[in-house]
């Protein structure tokens, strides 16, 4: 990263910030809160897989512990959603302990750890879909109250900027990582753990607080989820479709940056986006599903095309023009 | 002088095979103190066993007179033991200077200070002109000096090198043996596994020779390299004979042709 990446930051989140003032449009509100959700989540996973190089596929299950917290306090326990959030963050942190706990003391990398974490995501879907407290199959819907205090908004451009802030945060938490120790030492055990161990970089310790903080990251993108939707059940909040989000958006931006996951959710939603509308008017109604031959076909280009993402190809442009320039 | 590490009894099975076996040796605080030994006579092992990446089966390893057989290798590392890997073993993603910084951090919280002891210490073993090049980008040669600065960079008392100079040629070997040089002159302890002769016997103050997992001979270099005992762990059984009786002929033959044939 450049020498000022805050000053960067600062100039992305306030060009995003006016983005709602040139369009009352809900569809662009819509799809802009929803693409910052996704950044927030994508940003958590960054931490752990582009940072720490330990790619998780359940994502989805502090996603959906984030979720399912925020409604449940709510709705079970009448708790203030503004209380709610630090509550369901700390959560997703403590699940995010325990899973890190169970598989990297058992020393699982790669594939193994993929794999953990899938069947985690999906033993919180299934009891989520199958215990009473948590409305099982049915959901759960929390009460509308278009009320501020209740992080609810008449205004949708007011849900918008909140999402906004919590990119910012989730932005500024991952520039402060990438530039101390703690991310020095988490990148050094992404690329060789022996080597890491030999320069007393505690190993174990070091991807547990990036599984926790992972876990807290994305849980703040499930709260946001609820407050937007106001529903949730065991396939929405705990279903694959974020996992994969969360995990394509900074593959596709750019994995171990500060911007990828931002730059990835825009580029994959917005593709998507594009690609149902034009498919509805193709066919004449809407393909389920069309948008994930668009996320798989994304997904294989950058792999092949540009293993450093998007932002990765834009520096090497870049870098060219210099020269050519010179 | 001190005995700063002490490898005591040390024994490591796997499974049915003894790869080290028994092992004691000291190194002096201020040396630098060679570990050789033919292929497969458990260097690695042991040096493993003494950077706390293997846990012995049983034996234990003191360091300024502690214990530090139950720490894990970082916490050794904190202790101030570092090592080199023989297959060197760069974080290839990062430039030399934040390779170098990784280890740098180990002592230095501040991210700023920890690059400016990275260039530092870069520059101490002449990687200066690198330090903002890939580190998978380097020459092997760069390479084994990568690893050394990384460990340096943890500020240690005891450097565990583990073959820097194999896979060097006769140049770079040249220009490589004043770096470890000057790093023992800055007042870190060296031991060293080595290969290659010409550098043990001019480096080391003392040696150890490991063979078949047990030290079989331990002092100074020249007298190790004339024990019989070594000279047969190297070429085989009865070599030392061999050689003494060829050696003996050859005086003989050389007597003969001086004319002076002395009884």
């Amino acid at each position: 990263m450049t020498s000022a990446p805050y000053a960067w930051i600062a100039a992305i989140v306030a060009a995003l910030a006016l983005l709602p003032l040139g369009t009352s449009s809900n569809t662009v509100l819509n799809f802009l809160s929803f693409a910052m959700i996704v950044t927030v989540a994508a940003q958590g996973w960054n931490i752990l897989g582009g940072y720490g190089g330990q790619f998780s596929f359940g994502h989805a299950v502090f996603f959906g512990t984030g979720a399912y917290v925020m409604a449940l306090a709510q709705v079970r326990f009448g708790l203030n959603p503004w209380l709610a959030l630090p509550l369901a963050m700390a959560m997703g942190a403590a699940v995010g302990y325990a899973i890190g706990f169970l598989s990297f003391r058992a020393r699982l990398r790669g594939s193994y750890f993929a794999l953990v974490t899938l069947a985690f995501a999906e033993v919180f879907r299934i009891s989520a879909n199958a215990w009473g407290f948590t409305g099982g199959a049915a959901g759960v819907l929390v009460p509308l109250k278009l009320d501020a205090a209740q992080m609810q908004f008449a205004d949708k451009r007011l849900f918008y900027w909140l999402a906004l802030a919590f990119v910012a945060a989730a932005l500024v938490l991952t520039a402060w990582i990438a530039r101390s120790r703690f991310g020095a030492q988490l990148v050094a055990v992404r690329e060789n753990e022996e080597a890491a161990r030999a320069l007393g970089v505690d190993a174990l310790a070091i991807k547990l607080r990036a599984i926790t903080l992972s876990g807290a990251v994305t849980a703040a993108a499930g709260c946001l989820y609820t407050q937007k939707f106001l529903y949730l059940d065991a396939n929405l909040a705990y279903g694959p479709w974020i996992s994969v989000e969360a995990l394509l958006a900074p593959i596709i931006g750019g994995l171990g940056t500060v911007f990828g996951p931002l730059v990835g959710a825009v580029v994959l939603l917005g593709l998507g986006e594009v690609t149902k509308t034009v498919f509805a008017n193709l066919m004449g109604g809407s393909v389920p599903g069309v948008d994930l031959v668009v996320f798989g076909a994304l997904l294989i280009a950058c792999v092949a095309y540009a293993p450093r993402g998007v932002l990765g190809l834009l520096q090497g442009w870049l870098a060219s023009a210099r020269k050519a320039r010179a | 002088m001190s005995v700063l590490l002490s490898v005591k009894s040390v024994t490591k099975r796997f499974g049915g095979l003894t790869a080290v076996d028994d092992a004691s040796f000291d190194v002096a605080s201020g040396s630098i103190t060679g570990l050789i030994g033919p292929n497969g006579a458990g260097k690695t092992t042991l040096f493993a066993i003494i950077a706390g990446f293997e846990p012995a089966t049983s034996g234990a390893v003191a360091f300024e007179g502690r214990d530090v057989t139950a720490l894990p290798a970082h916490r050794r590392a904190m202790e101030g033991i570092a090592r080199t890997f023989q297959i060197v073993q760069p974080f290839a993603g990062l430039s030399v200077r934040e390779n170098i910084a990784v280890g740098a951090f180990l002592r230095h919280a501040d991210r700023k200070d920890a690059l400016g002891r990275a260039d530092e210490v870069g520059r101490k073993v002449g990687l200066g002109p690198m330090l903002d090049q890939s580190a998978g980008q380097l020459t092997v040669a760069g390479r084994k000096r990568l690893e050394l600065a990384r460990a340096l960079a943890t500020e240690p008392r005891l450097l565990l090198l583990d073959e820097v100079l194999a896979g060097l040629n006769p140049s770079e070997i040249r220009d490589m043996m004043p770096v470890v040089q000057a790093i023992r002159a800055s007042g870190v302890t060296i031991l060293i596994v080595e290969h290659v002769m010409q550098a043990v016997m001019s480096l080391c103050d003392s040696v150890n020779v490991l063979a078949q997992g047990r030290i079989i001979a331990s002092g100074a270099p020249a007298s190790v390299a004339r024990d019989p005992k070594v000279i047969e762990a190297y070429l085989g059984q009865g070599a030392a004979a061999r050689m003494q009786a060829q050696g003996d002929a050859q005086n003989v033959a050389a007597d003969a042709r001086r004319g002076a044939p002395d009884a």
